[in-house]
């Protein structure tokens, strides 16, 4: 049975996050919480919820739309909802007794087969299936979200003994494809793998810092960065999700767990930093929800300034900038960091001696493998290496040898482990290794892989500095672009137009896509840059021409071309997808013409696509204007879609393009799309659009200036708006006249080379290059 | 006896005609700057050249300054030539008027030095240092400071010296080992040895106020740990009059190749007093915003020599009569032809005077920069003028020394064999520009300062600054038939320039060691297509002034002539010197240091 609609009960953070992340799968879902108290609207805690998170950055939602998918209501009146429900999600209070009785009232009215689960963080499904009934108990799981559920991709799964195999495998299929989540098996222990690592983790790092002798930032600095893990650190990430969390799972954890386990035994409630914890919870400081944490801001003078406790006194002085030698070591890697001469190195060692330890300890016991480990810390605690991972680094023989050295008990993992890495590559395969200590090779799933397990082992088709094209089978090649940040330079258009002739050599559809984290930040500006300061004029422009050329051959080419985008796609990465016959997007693609904020036109075709899509589309309103409207508002703007259901709004995505939820599925869907579109693919009809011309244009100028007369836009804003104007309003034409693309892309050209001879252009790109932020001249 | 007439028609053209300074009434100082003022300052100056400061100067180069027991006396006639200088007020051309200087534009002030320079060099030192530590003082000083000594040295009564060098630290200042020791009362106590330090010390002023630079114990390592220090020889009185003498004594002068007439001295400083000139270990920024006045100034040294050579080979190829024209007889009421109907001898004269004419409106052009980075209106302005000063400081620093040594040989060239001989002038010419390649950062620093870091600053923005004006000129003035004949060779040259920009941009940024060899020959581009820029606008002006009807219609003709020359046979070097930086670094850093 698929699940085609959920309920999710409990409006609190995680319940209502959850609800929204189903309902950007296109679920219809249900949500519930109690009816509080003299509440005038009953429904307030759910309604409030969805209302709340329409408002939340990062938005819950992929699209503000997604929120009529959710039905809101009361556990009271509306119980009768969830009964045409497939799959029950209990996001409640962490109480078993609570969620007892819960269980019980949901039985009684879910339809039967449905499936019900858990989102607890901490306590085992069995605790939680204690005394239920049976029918409750083969339909029960527990599926655990990490917070924000939406771009948090981990999804504990645990099942119990009595756990029917197909609810599994439903809820699997159900979060890997439609929530696009990377599902993780758990055995049914405390904690899970996520948090029964990550909360031992914290412990330690929090501890260790105080008895080092580390100040808040100094550890931060350490547990951060350099160790893979998200800059916050660990006081800055204690402030981030609360430090009243703290002790409420630590003391969940230590309640479920046997007085063997190594956090039982080194647990010590009397540490200072146990009772500093307890004080700041007491004063209020909370975190940034509170009035601060380990950090504060402090506004007084008008200034701010970030502020740091001092983990003795308890007193708040300017946040300084650590300087630990260590840190800088660590650029050389992991083994550099521990192997420094100062307290940052010894601090590094301690986490990473334990965390790495307890973690080698439990393979087999929390899950099956060292995996799903890592897995789960890369993908529910952002860590950029899991472990394991971070063991291979180190080397496992120089990690038992330090040990041993300082007579630390090695795990038994360990020690069948020996010399050898935990994980390899040979051929085209790669192995990790197995808790008996023995290679085996890693799963790739059918429909679920990334480039890399097709490069592993193979040569490219072509390559150059920039981009490669690769095989990826089938008769379907894949263009990889791998520049820094993916940026577009004369390479990368250079393998563009390769790509444009991949027919030659025997291919009968391309695929366009990466690994990384951004499918293209857009063209290399730093090389216009340094070309405009030196006049070189015929080199941009030959630069532009040069990319509107591949650009319209592989729009053109007799084979189909797939754009599968995922994370940001701007500029002229934006333009490559809008090329694309068609798009196969990972849901989490941020796409948008943002050239305006260096101070330039779309130049590789973008305007012009739009302009195409925005006349020729049959939906549109009467009139040339209000279809142009929304282009010129989204180009002169550099509005960037914040999915790709947002994209669709802005028709960077068409009718037919498809969005997939799981990142590592892009790819694979991308093939399979392209391999569809081959049979009868037949290139476009180009394109002539009748465009209103310059009174249109000057309708837009002055809408402009109204904006700058307001000050919501600055005098050059209306310049580069201006050169956007001209280009989608046609140039020098009139509606009667048919425009050609390749008129259109000459009007492009024309406004870019009269932007980047402007020398406020100029100082827009060099200030997004040294700063990383738009200039507003 | 050399002689030295100032340029004064061509500085006019430059100044009026090119730079149109009477229109740049928007910046104070130059409302006063009329075509009639500069007339009469440079009719006036000029005079005070030819017939006091240039006799001098083979005097100078002779007698050459005398150490004893710590003092250095001048050569004959120096003193009172400075006296009468100083007198006229000559000293407060440029300078601020709140400290009774004059308050004239920076460029007439260039305009000034070149002529200063040319009729001699070493002479032209002892204000040219003052001017140059006037500024530093002017910038950076507290109001006291300013109050204190900048009066008299506005007035030329007391000079000032800049003192970098030691014997160990000369390009490296990171080196330093001069140090300060702060005192309760604020001021520092200096202890270090000095060298190289030119008008270190002489008997023209009552007092002598050094710059020093040291570091202060304790502070930053390196470079990051230098300050600057005002020294002065004499402490002064309640009244502000030198009274005590300081702990500061000149402990001999060099025995140099040329510039005899200034006096380079070895300063010994012995917990002499002095006072932080700007921030604690700030003084590299101090520094840096004078070197580009420093170096353009140093500049102009090269370009002088060249010019007074020339006006000298000038004289002697129209007189010496030797052999006749190789096309026939041009003198038949003559036993032989001036040696000036010779092709070769009018390369040679044409290869000086083109360069001395573009370099002379360059630099003026820089000058200008000067005070717009100071005076312009808006911010825009200053930051604009400041990228562009940036830029072409090294260009002007290196290339115009180097050229004006090399032309100043070419010009003796052509005395043949007396121009060898010390009497006619023309060796001590060439042995006087040869410091100015070496001294204020070497022209292999400068080339290395021009691709390192002017070049990659902000991503290259100084760049904008000659390119962008450059290119403008070139599109406005392609389709003009008129000037094809020197658009053409510029737009082919700035072409060039380009594309040896781009391949420093492409190569240089992923290894150091090929911008570093590229770079001599890159600066040399930069300075043949910066004077291309400079003659193409020039020749645009004449071909104007003679279509509308001049007085001077020879003048003109002349530019105009001049200009051909340079764009047929100076500017196309740009193509081998692209050919050269292209072959770049490894064969140059293939050898062992062993085998050379």
């Amino acid at each position: 049975m698929a699940i085609e609609k959920v309920a999710v009960v409990g409006a609190g953070v995680m319940g209502a996050a959850i609800a929204a992340h189903v309902a950007n799968a296109g679920i219809p879902v249900v949500l519930l919480d109690i009816v509080p108290k003299d509440a005038k609207n009953r429904n307030m805690l759910a309604e409030g919820a969805v209302a709340t998170m329409l408002k939340t950055k990062p938005a819950p939602f992929m699209h503000k739309k997604n929120a009529r998918l959710v039905t809101t209501g009361n556990l009271e009146d509306n119980l009768d909802l969830v009964a045409d429900c497939d799959w029950i999600c209990e996001a409640i209070i962490e109480n078993t007794g609570l969620k007892q009785d819960l269980y019980k009232r949901l039985d009684d009215v879910r339809k039967e087969g449905s499936i019900v689960t858990s989102n607890t963080s901490t306590i085992p499904l069995k605790t939680l299936m204690e005394g239920m009934p049976e029918s409750l108990q083969k339909d029960f799981a527990i599926t655990h979200f990490f917070n924000p559920p939406r771009y948090m991709r981990l999804f504990e799964l645990v099942g119990g003994e009595h756990t029917r195999k197909e609810a599994l495998e439903e809820l699997r299929e159900f979060a890997d494809v439609s929530l696009g989540k990377e599902v993780v098996d758990c055995y049914d222990t405390p904690g899970f793998v996520g948090n029964r690592i990550g909360i031992y983790w914290s412990s330690v790092a929090t501890s260790s810092a105080y008895d080092l002798g580390l100040t808040v930032e100094e550890a931060d600095a350490v547990c951060g960065k350099p160790m893979g893990i998200p800059s916050t650190g660990i006081f800055g990430l204690g402030d981030l999700t609360g430090i009243d969390l703290g002790p409420k799972v630590i003391a969940s954890m230590l309640s479920e767990l046997p007085a063997s386990d190594a956090f039982s035994k080194e647990y010590d409630e009397n540490h200072p930093m146990v009772k500093t914890i307890a004080t700041m919870i007491e004063e209020g400081y909370t975190g940034r929800k509170g009035k601060g944490g380990f950090y504060r801001m402090n506004k007084e003078g008008g200034k701010r300034v970030k502020e740091a406790r001092n983990l003795r006194t308890g007193e708040y002085a300017k946040a300084e900038k650590p300087q630990l030698g260590s840190v800088k070591a660590a650029k050389k890697g992991l083994r550099a960091l521990v192997e420094a001469e100062d307290k940052g190195a010894e601090y590094a060692w301690v986490i990473l001696s334990k965390t790495i330890s307890y973690a080698a300890s439990l393979v087999g016991e929390i899950a099956d493998d060292i995996i799903a480990i890592d897995t789960a810390m890369k993908t529910g605690y952002a860590w950029k290496y899991g472990p394991f991972e971070q063991l291979d680094q180190l080397g496992n023989q120089y990690f038992i040898d330090r040990l041993e050295a300082e007579g630390q008990a090695v795990p038994e993992f360990l020690k069948k482990v020996g010399d050898r890495p935990l994980y390899k590559e040979e051929g085209k395969d790669a192995y990790y290794m197995t808790v008996d200590g023995e290679y085996a090779v890693v799963p790739i799933a059918e429909g679920a892989w990334m480039l890399a397990d097709i490069k592993r082992g193979n040569e490219p088709v072509a390559s150059n500095k920039g981009a490669s094209i690769w095989d990826l089978g089938d008769g379907v090649a894949c263009l990889e672009i791998h520049t820094k940040m993916n940026s577009i330079d004369q390479d990368v258009v250079a393998m563009l137009q390769e790509a444009g002739k991949i027919d030659k050599k025997g291919f009968k559809a391309l695929v366009i896509g990466n690994d990384s984290d951004n499918f293209s930040v857009g063209a290399n500006v730093g090389l216009a840059l340094f070309a405009a300061n030196a006049a070189m004029w015929p080199v941009i422009e030959n630069s532009i021409s040069e990319g509107q050329n591949a650009l319209m051959k592989l729009k053109y080419a007799p084979f189909p071309v797939l754009a599968a985008p995922a994370g940001m796609a701007l500029g002229g990465g934006c333009e490559i997808v809008l090329a694309a016959a068609a798009v196969q997007a990972h849901a989490e693609s941020y796409m948008g013409l943002v050239e305006v904020g260096v101070g330039v036109i779309p130049g590789f075709g973008g305007c012009k696509e739009l302009v195409i899509r925005a006349m020729m589309n049959k939906k549109r309103p009467g009139g040339a204007m209000p279809a142009l409207s929304g282009v010129f508002e989204a180009i002169s703007t550099a509005k960037v879609a914040t999915s790709a259901a947002e994209a669709r709004d802005m028709m960077i995505l068409r009718e037919g393009d498809r969005v997939t939820m799981n990142r590592k599925r892009v790819l694979a869907d991308a093939k399979k799309r392209a391999l569809e579109m081959v049979d009868g693919y037949a290139a476009p009809e180009p394109s002539e659009v009748n465009l209103p011309g310059a009174t249109a244009a000057a309708a837009f100028d002055m809408a402009v200036s109204g904006f700058v007369t307001m000050g919501k836009a600055t005098a050059y804003d209306g310049v580069v708006s201006e050169q956007v104007a001209r280009v989608l309003t046609g140039g020098d034409t009139d509606i009667t006249q048919p425009v050609t693309e390749k008129k259109l892309l000459e009007l492009e050209r024309e406004g870019f080379m009269t932007l980047i001879h402007n020398h406020k252009t100029l100082d827009r790109i060099e200030h997004m290059l040294t700063t990383g932020k738009p200039l507003r001249n | 006896m050399p002689v030295y007439n100032a340029p004064v028609k061509d500085f006019k053209f430059v100044l009026n005609d090119l730079l149109g300074l009477d229109k740049m009434t928007n910046m104070p100082g130059f409302e006063d700057a009329t075509p009639d003022m500069i007339d009469a300052i440079l009719e006036e100056g000029g005079k005070l050249m030819s017939e006091v400061i240039q006799p001098l100067n083979q005097v100078g180069d002779k007698e050459g300054c005398t150490w004893k027991d710590g003092e250095v006396t001048t050569p004959t006639g120096f003193k009172e030539a400075y006296d009468e200088y100083r007198g006229a007020g000559w000293m407060g051309l440029d300078a601020d008027p709140e400290y009774g200087g004059q308050g004239l534009p920076h460029v007439i002030g260039i305009a000034f030095a070149e002529m200063m320079s040319a009729a001699n060099m070493a002479f032209g030192m002892y204000p040219g240092l003052t001017h140059g530590a006037y500024a530093a003082i002017h910038k950076h000083g507290t109001d006291e400071q300013k109050q204190t000594w900048l009066p008299k040295m506005v007035t030329g009564d007391w000079t000032g010296t800049m003192n970098l060098t030691e014997p160990q630290c000369g390009t490296d200042l990171g080196l330093m080992r001069t140090k300060a020791v702060p005192q309760d009362d604020g001021s520092y106590k200096i202890t270090g040895t000095k060298i190289f330090i030119s008008a270190g010390e002489h008997d023209m002023a009552d007092n002598i106020v050094h710059l020093v630079l040291a570091k202060i114990p304790g502070g930053p390592e390196g470079i990051k740990g230098v300050s600057l220090f005002i020294v002065p020889k004499f402490l002064l009185d309640e009244n502000g009059d030198p009274k005590t003498r300081n702990g500061v004594e000149c402990g001999s002068i060099e025995h140099k190749m040329g510039i005899h007439g200034n006096s380079t001295c070895v300063m010994n400083y012995d917990d002499a007093t002095g006072w932080l000139l700007g921030d604690a270990h700030k003084g590299m920024r101090a520094m840096f915003t004078m070197m580009n006045a420093a170096r353009l100034g140093v500049g102009i040294q090269g370009l002088s020599q060249a010019e007074v050579a020339y006006q000298n080979a000038v004289i002697y190829a129209k007189d010496r009569l030797q052999g006749r024209s190789i096309s026939g007889v041009k003198a038949p009421d003559k036993p032989a032809d001036p040696i000036i109907v010779h092709p070769d001898i009018r390369r040679n004269l044409l290869m000086i005077r083109a360069f001395t004419e573009g370099a002379r409106a360059l630099g003026l052009w820089a000058g200008l920069q000067v005070d717009m980075v100071e005076k312009h209106p808006d911010e825009d302005g200053r930051r604009a003028a400041d990228e562009a000063l940036s830029l072409l400081t090294p260009v002007i620093k290196a290339y115009f020394t180097d050229m004006g040594f090399e032309l100043a040989a070419t010009a003796m060239q052509c005395y043949g064999g007396h121009g060898y001989i010390h009497e006619w002038g023309m060796e001590q010419f060439v042995r006087d520009a040869r410091i100015t390649q070496i001294y204020e950062g070497a022209n292999g620093i400068q080339a290395l300062d021009l691709v390192g870091r002017k070049l990659p600053q902000n991503m290259g923005r100084n760049l904008r600054q000659f390119f962008h004006p450059v290119d403008a000129f070139i599109q406005e003035n392609m389709m003009d038939p008129e000037q094809k004949e020197f658009i053409l060779p510029l737009a082919k040259a700035f072409a060039k320039l380009q594309q040896g920009t781009a391949l420093l941009g492409e190569k240089g940024m992923k290894n150091p060691d090929e911008a570093g060899a590229a770079s001599t020959e890159y600066l040399r581009m930069f300075g043949l297509v910066a004077l291309g820029f400079m003659w193409a606008q020039m020749a645009k002006i004449a071909k104007a002034k003679l279509a509308e009807g001049t007085d001077d219609p020879e003048f003109y003709k002349t530019k105009l002539v001049t200009a051909r020359f340079f764009f047929e046979r100076m500017i196309p070097d740009v193509s081998s010197l692209l050919v050269k930086m292209s072959a770049g670094s490894k064969t140059m850093m293939e050898l062992d240091a062993e085998a050379f």
